[in-house]
């Protein structure tokens, strides 16, 4: 009975509401569509008001035309019209979806859109897509009003939760809920307080930033806000050593991909390769090149070009390897030193070469969808790119010992750089293996140029930015020893995360470099010297 | 080897002596034929281009090369300048600061350009600057800067700090509500005195010194992940937080990168950058980036017919239809604009005379209205700030309604705020304090 | 000490041409068709204080076997210590008019002069400490290197280290150095002005006379007892340990003293150039004075001094003439002459003469053994 009752009195009121609605519509619409063309802060805000008054109109229309204003398709002509520009230009009634094929591009003004806008739009999308069929959207949308939080959206939110079903939807609904709950004053005190249980539950960085602005306030409510704020503070303090840990591990990820290869090439063959930044350059601008080719020619691969750029960037560079050790460097074995001044000069051609073929801007390396943003773990932050990173450098490390240690390739090539006299008896072509020895510290140079065209720029000065560091990460772990590599860029990588928060990016850096002088006048071979008569001269 | 006293044979030493011959030679025959040679070439009036073609900040120069040609070449489609055809003097100073001074003597002293159009950091520009006092010549400097400098023998066509910076805070504390604010910048002088100007403009509007975060970071640093998880952390303080960034060239890539992975959006927390333009954006994939903010005085996307020739142009003279412009092109375009007219009104390209009649010169600039030269070497311009776009480009949400005229010395910063610069007749000094009525720097007779 | 003809006629040539340009640029009028102009005056300048720094990584690297990659750094710190005394001299003369404070300490807000630029107004002190700064560092590092045997390519990374902590050291604006944009904007040295014709004429015979005192400084160290036990630490270290000698004490000694060289050769070629900034401890600087170092043949002396001058000689005229494609000259230029000059232009005098084998230089085999 009561339930009934409840029923009729929802009725009656929503009724008295879509009278409201029918006046609000063609307010929203005027608001809009008054506003094109203009930038002021006037329009801005009229913008922003038409959208929230549509978002809760209920106006069928309403989330096809945000979207577009969204998209920056919303035009409206001099008579207050609304159009939304269709994907072939033309245009269409925005009200009612049919084609307007008279209008044309002078006739219509975009209606601006700026970052207060942008927010109307995304909480008013997030409350018209929290019936949305599919998990991600509703999702999405949970999260977009939970950022909002917006007391209005309340009622689509209670409606949206009786009926969800998805666990973690429902989770970040409720916790929307709350969000909105905490800010609206009508609520009762018993209801803002669980909310803020909620969010303190919640316990990341949002949840505190909305929290610690009502912290300020007086009352039970704000005493429990500040108390909340404590905790979650506490916490986050554990999580961020965790965070410092993983920031360490991915730039020592980083740092051991770009020495990898000079782990080869001068670690196993003592070739001072200052071209070693160059060929990890190359490697990504072949990426560079790959995503371009997908992109026109084969756009159904485009999200993986990544992937097969991993193989062109190890033959591109590894070629370029082959034929430097070919025309350069095997002239200048047992000079080492020489081979610094000649790759020097390889150094400086080779970005020339670059900055001719491609320009000297930087060029665009799009990230795949798969490996853009970052999943939560706890209180941990992990970005994709960073953990495919950090995989993926492994991965090549541990490629690269197999390389060596299990195929026939790889022993001719210790037995080359351990006794090239013997094993020239011994029937090996020593130069071959020589050339392909530098072509494959010069191909795993390539691939970590895939991998930074994730992160860093692609441009001609790329290699010059890593050329340092990866000496640094070689002698410190230990020449010629794959391991030492490993654990000496890991270690780097680590204690620098740990120092640049104390001492700042540059001093930090500093601090690390004098502890790596200091380090190796005590272990004058690195971290893991090899052993035996070889090493004294 | 044997350490014996090197021994040489008759021949060789004969080589040496030659080659010694040779080079004091070729030092003195450049020295005595340069004047000539200017003479000969008594038909062209030689421009200087100052530009570094390779090293670090070859990314951002190369193009300022390529508009200078560009400009030459369309004014000498009109007929040239003074009835003769100009020609523009390409060197390379290679991002090497003293390479600049060098170069920019080479190219007053020995190819005797009329004027100079160069530089893009602040040290190059300071490097070169006692060259171009020294040997009163001419340098256009086009790129937005830290001001706190007037020199009488450089114009300055890019931005002082309060035509980019405050306009830009002002529009995010009125339309953004920000009470929060990270100036975050590569450690240098732009973006110190930049920081250093918004921190006493900040504080004079009542943001409190906890509200303020200031973080400097080294060139070309690329691993921003604690960098922006502290700005996340700051701003989850429960106040509208901004970025102000004045990170330099390269370090931008990575720092978007990094911005866009942690999830940091501009409807949570915008970033304003002073030092990201079209060109820096066509090496980013801009999607995650949109509604972060720049504030320039032009944009590519800006809707005027004087953009869209110049663009046009552009596009042909570099016969790339993907070339984009930016806003120390359009300096660039302007300064260049009013060297022809100065010299066209000075009737010479004398020096003197040129750098007199600049002043008051007013030329088209590309967002639809007209700079201005002011007394102080700095032009006038409109204050644009956008928001960027999926596609690259920025979408305008906000311009000053009249033309900004710049302050060379700020009033911010104590020691600054009494002076000003004036080049006109009587006064001619940099540095004019109006308190004391002296003339502390730049006095020229 | 005996001197042959070559280095008679290196010391007569540099000498002579500074001179001469000198001369030439005070005597004559301006439109003279013998003037010298300014240009001409600063480039012989630098190249002779470049030439100074080449002359330090030969002394080290030809003699001792070390090969820095951190050179530039003392080279960097003798100029600064110049750069620190001319910015004083600046006086009320800067765009601030501030008597106590450099311009740029102006600007950051500073109030005082921090304690380490006390005594720089006067010139005794700043080019004591142009060669005291570098020489310390240098014992300090050389002591902690030498001591614990750190040889070969080992060496040459940590001084690339070295360098470039310093670069990020002196890049930061809260070391009171200036930061980024260095020190410029120079106004007096000794009371003459610094732009003055005169000033730079004196300067680069200045220039000259210390090159040529270093070289014959150099020359004498190399010649004297001491300068063979030197070749013999190269030759093989630790053969002459066995023998009883103390390998690190001579190789420290001619460590600092190199780096003093350099530092002299910082101190005068910051008032030629008009600035010093952090990008002069750039590793990428310390490789090109070993470039120079090789072009011109190494362990000569003479031919540091001419590689130094030839390829800054070569830079000039590449960069202005052909602006895009210069680096493609210079790279080149350096892989030619490691690969067909492997003795340097000095080799080209040598081969006729000598019918000595290859050298098979010591840190080489090291190195190359340690990958086994």
């Amino acid at each position: 009975m009561r339930r009934i009752a409840a029923l009729l009195l929802l009725i009656i009121l929503m009724q008295g509401a879509s009278v409201c609605r029918a006046e609000g519509i063609d307010d929203a619409y005027e608001a809009l569509a008054a506003s094109a063309g203009s930038i002021s802060a006037a329009s801005f805000n009229s913008v922003r008001l038409g959208i929230e008054q549509l978002a809760v109109s209920g106006d069928p229309r309403a989330a096809a035309v945000i979207g577009a204003l969204q998209d920056g398709l919303l035009y409206a002509n001099d008579d207050h019209a609304l159009f939304i520009q269709q994907p072939d230009g033309s245009y269409a009634d925005a009200r009612t979806g049919n084609p307007a094929p008279d209008v044309t591009d002078d006739d219509v003004k975009a209606v601006r859109i700026n970052n207060a806008v942008r927010s109307a739009i995304e909480a008013a999308l997030g409350s018209l897509q929290l019936f949305a069929p599919d998990v991600p959207t509703r999702l999405a949308a949970a999260s977009a009003v939970f950022t909002s939080h917006n007391p209005a959206a309340l009622p689509a939110l209670t409606r949206a939760l009786a009926k969800e079903a998805d666990p973690a939807v429902k989770q970040r609904m409720e916790q929307a809920k709350a969000a909105a709950i905490v800010y609206d004053p009508d609520a009762s005190q018993r209801d803002r307080l669980a909310a803020v249980a909620t969010l303190r539950a919640r316990g990341d960085q949002d949840a505190r930033s909305l929290l610690s602005t009502l912290a300020g306030q007086t009352g039970p409510v704000a005493d429990a806000a500040a108390s909340a704020v404590t905790a979650i503070d506490r916490v986050l303090q554990i999580w961020s050593v965790a965070q410092s840990v993983y920031y360490g591990v991915s730039l020592g990820s980083v740092l051991l991909l770009a020495a990898a290869g000079l782990a080869i090439t001068f670690g196993v063959m003592g070739v001072i390769n200052m071209a070693h930044g160059e060929m990890v350059m190359i490697g990504a601008y072949v990426t560079f090149v790959v995503q371009q080719t997908m992109h026109a020619y084969v756009p159904s691969l485009y999200q993986i070009s990544l992937l097969i750029a991993v193989p062109m960037a190890f033959l591109v560079s590894g070629a370029v390897g082959v034929a430097v050790e070919r025309s350069l460097i095997r002239w200048l074995y047992g000079r080492p030193l020489e081979t610094l001044l000649a790759t020097w000069g390889l150094s400086l051609v080779l970005q020339q070469v670059v900055r001719s073929l491609f320009g000297a801007n930087n060029r665009d390396v799009d990230t795949p969808a798969w490996m853009s943003g970052a999943t939560q773990l706890g209180g941990l932050t992990l970005t994709w790119n960073r953990m495919y990173i950090i995989l993926f450098a492994f991965l090549v490390v541990a490629a690269l010992m197999a390389a060596l240690r299990y195929t026939s390739l790889g022993l001719r090539m210790r037995a080359v750089t351990q006794n090239r006299r013997m094993a020239a008896a011994m029937g090996i072509k020593t130069p071959w293996i020589d050339a392909l020895t530098f072509g494959l510290g010069s191909g795993v140079a390539g691939i970590a140029g895939v991998a930074l065209s994730q992160i860093d720029n692609v441009s001609p000065n790329l290699g010059q930015g890593y050329i340092i560091d990866s000496f640094m990460v070689v002698v410190f772990g230990g020449v010629g020893n794959l391991w030492g590599t490993t654990l000496g860029a890991l270690t780097l990588g680590i204690v620098n995360k740990f120092l640049e928060p104390v001492a700042g990016a540059v001093l930090g850096k500093i601090v690390v470099l004098i502890l790596l002088i200091l380090f190796v006048q005590r272990n004058p071979r690195g971290m893991f010297p090899l052993k035996g008569r070889a090493v004294e001269s | 080897m044997s350490l014996d006293e090197p021994t040489i044979s008759r021949r060789g030493l004969g080589r040496l002596g030659v080659a010694a011959a040779t080079l004091a030679a070729v030092g003195a025959v450049k020295a005595a034929t340069s004047p000539a040679a200017a003479q000969a070439a008594g038909g062209t009036i030689k421009v200087g281009i100052l530009h570094s073609l390779s090293g670090t900040m070859a990314i951002s120069e190369t193009t300022l090369k390529d508009v200078m040609l560009m400009l030459i070449e369309e004014q000498n489609k009109k007929g040239g300048l003074l009835g003769k055809k100009l020609e523009g003097v390409v060197v390379d100073p290679a991002s090497n600061w003293p390479l600049f001074a060098e170069k920019a003597r080479q190219l007053i002293s020995v190819d005797k350009c009329a004027a100079t159009f160069g530089c893009w950091t602040s040290v190059s520009r300071k490097s070169v600057l006692p060259v171009f006092e020294e040997l009163n010549s001419i340098l256009f400097y086009p790129v937005q800067y830290e001001g706190q400098e007037c020199s009488r023998n450089v114009f300055y066509t890019g931005a002082a700090p309060n035509q980019q910076a405050i306009p830009a805070v002002d529009y995010l504390m009125s339309e953004g509500k920000v009470k929060r604010w990270v100036l975050a910048g590569t450690d240098y002088v732009y973006p110190r005195t930049t920081n250093q100007i918004l921190e006493a403009y900040l504080k004079s509007k009542g943001v409190a010194a906890e509200d303020i975060m200031i973080n400097y970071t080294p060139f070309g640093h690329s691993d921003w992940q604690n960098i922006v998880a502290s700005i996340k952390k700051f701003g989850s303080a429960g106040k509208k937080t901004a970025v102000v960034s004045t990170i330099n060239g390269d370090a931008n890539v990575p720092f978007y990168k990094e911005l866009g992975n942690q999830g940091i959006k501009a409807t949570d927390i915008p970033v304003v950058a002073f030092s990201v333009g079209e060109e820096e954006l066509a090496g980013i994939d801009t999607k995650p980036l949109l509604g972060h903010l720049a504030a320039w005085n032009y944009f590519e996307s800006v809707d005027t017919k004087e953009n869209k020739a110049f663009i046009k142009d552009w596009k042909a003279f570099t016969k790339n239809p993907k070339r984009t412009t930016n806003d120390p092109m359009e300096a660039h375009y302007i300064g260049f604009n009013m060297w022809v007219k100065g010299v066209e009104k000075a009737g010479t390209t004398d020096s003197d005379a040129v750098i007199d009649a600049m002043i008051g010169v007013s030329v088209p600039n590309l967002s639809g209205g007209y700079s201005a030269m002011m007394p102080n070497h700095h032009i006038t311009k409109p204050v644009l700030i956008g928001e960027i776009q999926a596609n690259g480009q920025f979408n305008t949400v906000s311009e000053t309604p009249g033309l900004v005229v710049a302050q060379e010395w700020s009033p911010y910063v104590e020691d600054t705020k009494d002076l000003i610069g004036d080049w006109r007749a009587p006064m001619r000094c940099g540095a004019f304090n109006v308190k004391t009525g002296t003339c502390t720097a730049g006095k020229k007779a | 000490m005996k001197l042959d003809r070559i280095s008679y006629l290196t010391l007569g040539f540099v000498l002579g041409v500074a001179l001469v340009l000198a001369l030439l640029n005070q005597m004559t009028a301006l439109g003279s068709a013998l003037h010298v102009p300014t240009y001409v005056l600063a480039l012989a300048g630098k190249y002779l204080c470049f030439a100074m720094l080449a002359l330090a990584v030969d002394l080290v690297w030809g003699f001792a076997g070390i090969l820095s990659l951190g050179h530039a750094a003392f080279f960097a710190l003798g100029g600064y210590a110049m750069g620190m005394y001319l910015m004083r001299q600046i006086g009320t003369r800067g765009v601030y008019g501030n008597p106590n404070l450099p311009d740029f300490m102006v600007f950051l807000g500073w109030k005082e002069l921090p304690w380490y630029w006390y005594g720089f107004d006067w010139f005794g002190f700043a080019m004591l400490m142009a060669v005291v700064v570098p020489g310390l560092l240098a014992a300090v590092f050389g002591w902690l290197a030498f001591r614990s045997r750190v040889t070969g390519v080992y060496l040459s990374i940590i001084t690339q280290a070295l360098t470039y902590a310093l670069l990020l050291a002196f890049f930061r604006n809260d070391m009171g150095f200036g930061g980024n944009n260095g020190m410029t904007d120079f106004k007096d040295i000794l009371g003459f002005n610094v732009q003055a014709d005169s000033t730079r004429s004196a300067l680069l015979v200045i220039s000259a006379l210390l090159l040529c005192g270093q070289f014959l400084l150099a020359r004498f160290v190399v010649a004297s007892r001491f300068g063979k036990m030197l070749i013999a630490v190269r030759d093989t270290e630790s053969r002459t340990r066995f023998l009883g000698y103390r390998p690190e004490s001579y190789k420290l000694v001619v460590w600092v003293l190199s780096a003093v060289m350099a530092g002299i050769g910082g101190a005068l070629y910051v008032p030629q150039v008009g600035i010093i900034n952090p990008s002069e401890f750039a590793p990428g600087n310390s490789i090109e004075a070993v470039i120079w170092v090789a072009v011109g043949g190494r362990g000569t002396l003479v031919g540091a001094i001419l590689g130094a001058i030839l390829v800054n000689f070569g830079k000039t005229w590449f960069t202005g003439a052909l602006p895009e494609v210069w680096l493609y000259a210079l790279g080149a230029m350096f892989i030619f002459v490691t690969l067909f000059l492997p003795r340097g232009v000095m080799g080209l005098f040598r081969a006729r003469t000598s019918k000595e084998p290859e050298p098979e230089a010591p840190e080489v085999a090291a190195a190359h053994e340690v990958t086994g």
